[in-house]
């Protein structure tokens, strides 16, 4: 059979069966024959052992999610089988290594026993096992193999003898297939659509880094933690060539010290973290906030809480980017939905940051940063690039670093730059900075800054993707049923509803960017037509759900699932389904209002 | 018609040029209005320009300081100057950039800042003003108190041996290592101005005592003494004999060594609120990604 889009997930012994790095070349190659790719891996959180999978879902239309059972599993040992055979679905395809484990008796689909082990010991290629796998892959299922080989020369082959004994294991592989296998097997990949053009194909990560960059950051002040670690080492490659500076720093205070630091002399700063890094930063995001200063703090969420699962997925720190720090200040929390999404976010968190003068919380998560797309070049002219509103020179001798304006907005001097000299201070103070406790000035300048989120509020009510929110499935004044997501979740909740929407389900959704402030109106406006509205979010609480109730007084069915990793779209649409088919009694579905989804995929 | 040349001179800025309209919190008789007095009169010297120079401190009494200066100023947050004045220097290289505090702030909660900074080497004169005690929370034991001391939070004395700023941050591979006290301002003033001339990290441990909660002018004056004619401040072993001394307090310059700063090394070159930023084309960059 030919299929137009095939889930593949190659599974092994971290350090020993090279399955990433196997995983990414095929995703590359595949990215580049022209069809689009989408991405899911774990990895254990330690160096050499564990185990590890990579999936890639490749697709001659767009795949926005992971997808759900697997075509296609091969698993390079037993364990590997153990832990991922239930994902398969059940005319799959497994391949297996004979040399580690046999077909098990119950299984009764497809299976290819490849000696991959065997083969990679006979041409003295002990490294070489993941490229033999991927060779065989090609021959079964239909990637190109030629493309595979250039990708791997290109990823690969630094060194003559590297590009020749990669070279061999790919075609030891491919040929191994051609030889021994003769039947017909059960899927084989479409051709990639000839007038689709190949597009780039990145990470969650580094498409933030490319968003701030093009929005003119150019100091990142990191430390490393996972998953977040590779926008420092992005940052640290890119920087330089761009008259930046990166700076990994002794902890995450001095991190987020030095971007505030940065940021008052006049660049466009940024760091990024996870959870236990984003939590000391708390302190800082408040001083940042009391003495007015733009910056980007991207939070790559992992579960938690404290060390947690590093290399899991979670949408666990809504609560510390909304509430995190002391005292009343209005942070603006946005969250990434897709890797073109992180470029997009990225700049308009720059816009934001730069105009309104504070502290702006990115949101993505380990799945969306460690996740490869392939999108279309992005359009930076979409999000407005700017500058921090300046003194006048003229007007110096009477400048107010802190003036109490209509907007809040109120010119920021920088030092060497600007004839304004002052104090900046995390003290209230009056509107020079000099330190003031008077009821009088502390309630002005929290109205200052309060006024300025408001205004925030107002600028960002009606804006159109890719800024504003995303919609999805049947116009919502004709929808029945209607899902609101956040973050990550995007890409599974686009597939099962427009999935259901093109079955003829009356079902749509909507997901914000910007999360605070919260676009409560046009949650109200898409709640207003709607039987139901279904909330998904990858933490136990509805965080989310919690946050737009307090906004909107609506009644809101949470969807939690907890264990690390993603919701697939078989996950939304079962739970839509429930409201979508009119029970019996409909007070059942009522008394049990929050549902659970806890088991892995 | 001709044109005639003027010559226009910027007057010479005096030490009061320097001074704010805030008016110091300190109580009477506090060894930092020795230190503040010193800073205006090596600003003065240097003639720094006020749009040009940033004071940055933590939080404390002495931290204060900033406020009562009138050049650009920031006051962070408990124990944060040093890395808030670290990406100062490295935004803008061409800031003169003076971090202050005092010991809790500096050697305490800000501690693990300190160590980093130094190998760093940002060309960043950094003033702590020691005077072995927490002033602004009304009198506690510091990270510089001696063994014993009693405070309201150590009744009984403190368990804790006090650190030796001095020694630390010479084993810490600092460039520039001072020592001054409040009570000789023309002094202190002399080793401000060699720190912030050095071009790497001037550390500059200021005795300044509290009059209110541990007043040790009298205690520390007869041991106050100058360092010994023949000290070599490029060997870094005798400076660090001189820190362990414990007969005297010896003051004046311990170390000092030329190595390359940080900003040296991280050059920023594309400001984006100066004249020389470029536009950057990000297609390029995302063409990598093909």
């Amino acid at each position: 059979m030919i299929v137009e889009t095939l889930l593949v997930r190659l599974a092994g012994e971290s350090g020993t069966d090279n399955a990433i790095s196997a995983g990414d070349a095929l995703t590359q190659s595949a990215a580049r024959s022209g069809y689009h790719v989408h991405t899911f891996r774990t990895y254990p959180a330690e160096i050499k052992g564990g185990p590890v999978m990579f999936q890639l879902r490749v697709g001659v239309r767009p795949v926005p999610s992971l997808g759900d059972l697997l075509d296609v599993l091969l698993a390079f040992n037993e364990e590997a089988w153990d832990l991922h055979h239930k994902a398969l679905r059940p005319d799959g395809i497994l391949i297996y290594d004979p040399g580690e484990h046999d077909v098990p008796q119950d299984f009764h689909s497809t299976a290819y026993g490849i000696p991959y082990d065997r083969m990679s010991r006979d041409l003295n290629l002990r490294k070489g096992k993941n490229l033999i796998a991927l060779g065989s892959l090609a021959a079964l299922v239909g990637f190109d193999f030629h493309q595979l080989q250039e990708t791997v020369k290109d990823l690969f082959g630094r060194r003559p003898e590297f590009i020749e004994s990669n070279r061999i294991a790919l075609l030891a592989g491919f040929q191994w297939v051609k030889d021994n296998i003769h039947e017909e097997v059960p899927y084989r990949l479409a051709p990639p659509d000839p007038g689709h053009e190949p597009e780039l194909v990145m990470s969650g990560n580094r498409a933030i880094v490319a968003g701030a960059l093009a929005a003119g950051c150019r100091f990142f002040g990191g430390y490393p933690i996972t998953p977040a670690t590779d926008i420092l080492e992005e940052m640290a490659k890119r920087l330089p060539e761009l008259g930046g500076a990166t700076l990994q720093t002794e902890d995450e205070i001095a991190a987020i010290g030095t971007v505030i630091g940065a940021s008052i002399a006049g660049l466009k700063a940024m760091t990024a973290t996870s959870g236990p890094g984003f939590s000391l930063m708390q302190e800082m995001l408040g001083l940042a906030t009391m003495a007015e200063i733009p910056l980007v703090v991207v939070d790559s969420m992992r579960a938690g809480p404290s060390t947690g699962m590093p290399t899991k997925m979670e949408q666990g720190d809504l609560n510390i980017a909304l509430y995190g720090g002391h005292g009343e200040a209005p942070r603006i929390v946005l969250a990434a939905r897709s890797v073109q999404d992180c470029f997009y976010q990225a700049m308009q968190a720059f816009y934001l940051s730069e105009t309104f003068q504070m502290p702006v919380i990115l949101l993505s998560d380990q799945s969306l940063s460690h996740r490869t797309e392939t999108l279309p070049m992005p359009d930076s002219n979409l999000v407005p690039v700017v500058e921090r509103m300046r003194p006048s020179p003229e007007h110096a001798d009477e400048y107010q670093r802190y003036r109490i304006s209509e907007s809040g907005i109120s010119p920021m001097g920088i030092p060497g730059l600007d004839p304004t000299p002052f104090t900046a201070t995390g003290l209230e103070h009056d509107e020079y900075g000099a330190p003031n406790y008077t009821p009088e000035m502390h309630t002005a300048q929290l109205d200052k800054r309060g006024r300025k989120f408001e205004v925030v509020a107002d600028a960002l009510c009606d804006l159109e993707v890719p800024l504003g929110c995303m919609c999805f499935g049947v116009p919502e004044e004709e929808a029945e049923v209607g899902v609101l997501a956040w973050g990550s979740t995007t890409g599974v909740v686009q597939e099962a509803v427009e999935g259901m929407a093109a079955e003829g389900h009356r079902v749509t959704a909507l997901v914000p960017a910007v999360i605070n402030p919260l676009p409560a109106d046009r949650i109200l406006r898409f709640a207003s037509h709607l039987k139901a509205i279904l909330v998904p979010e990858v933490n136990r609480t509805g965080q989310f759900a919690a946050w737009v109730k307090a906004h909107t007084e609506l009644h809101l069915v949470s969807l939690n699932k907890y264990g690390g990793l993603p919701f697939t779209p078989a996950e939304i649409r079962a739970a839509v389904m429930e409201f979508l088919v009119p029970a019996p009694d409909n007070t059942a579905a009522k008394a049990k209002p929050v549902k659970e989804v806890t088991h892995g995929q | 018609m001709a044109s005639k040349v003027q010559v226009v001179t910027k007057p010479k800025l005096l030490p009061k040029n320097y001074k704010s309209e805030v008016k110091p919190t300190w109580c009477p008789g506090c060894g930092d209005f020795g230190v503040l007095a010193s800073l205006y009169q090596a600003m003065a010297e240097l003639q720094l320009d006020p749009v040009s120079t940033v004071v940055v401190s933590g939080i404390g009494c002495s931290s204060r300081l900033p406020f009562f200066v009138k050049t650009y100023g920031f006051q962070t947050a408990h124990g944060r100057v040093l890395p808030v004045a670290i990406g100062i220097k490295i935004a803008n290289p061409e800031l003169t950039v003076i971090a202050v505090g005092g010991d809790g702030d500096g050697f305490s909660i800000g501690g693990g800042h300190l160590v980093h900074a130094v190998r760093r080497n940002p060309d960043i004169t950094y003033v702590v003003m020691d005077n072995e005690v927490y002033g602004l929370t009304k009198g506690q034991t510091s990270p510089t108190s001696p063994l014993g001391f009693k405070t309201k939070s150590t009744p009984f004395g403190s368990s804790d041996a006090p650190i030796n700023p001095m020694a630390w941050a010479l084993a810490s591979g600092v460039s520039f290592a001072a020592r001054g006290f409040s009570g000789e301002p023309k002094y202190l003033t002399n080793l401000i101005v060699q720190g912030i001339q050095h071009p790497g990290f001037a550390f500059i441990q200021s005795m300044s005592p509290c009059p209110t909660f541990y007043n040790t002018f009298d205690l520390w004056r007869p041991k106050i003494e100058k360092l010994p004619e023949n000290h070599d401040p490029s060997d870094r072993t005798q400076a660090m004999v001189q820190a362990f001394r414990d007969d005297s307090i010896p003051v004046g310059l311990f170390y000092k060594e030329m190595r390359p700063t940080l900003e040296s090394q991280t050059r920023v070159t594309n400001h984006p609120m100066k004249e020389n930023a470029r536009e950057f084309d990000v297609r390029a960059l995302l063409a990598t990604y093909r």
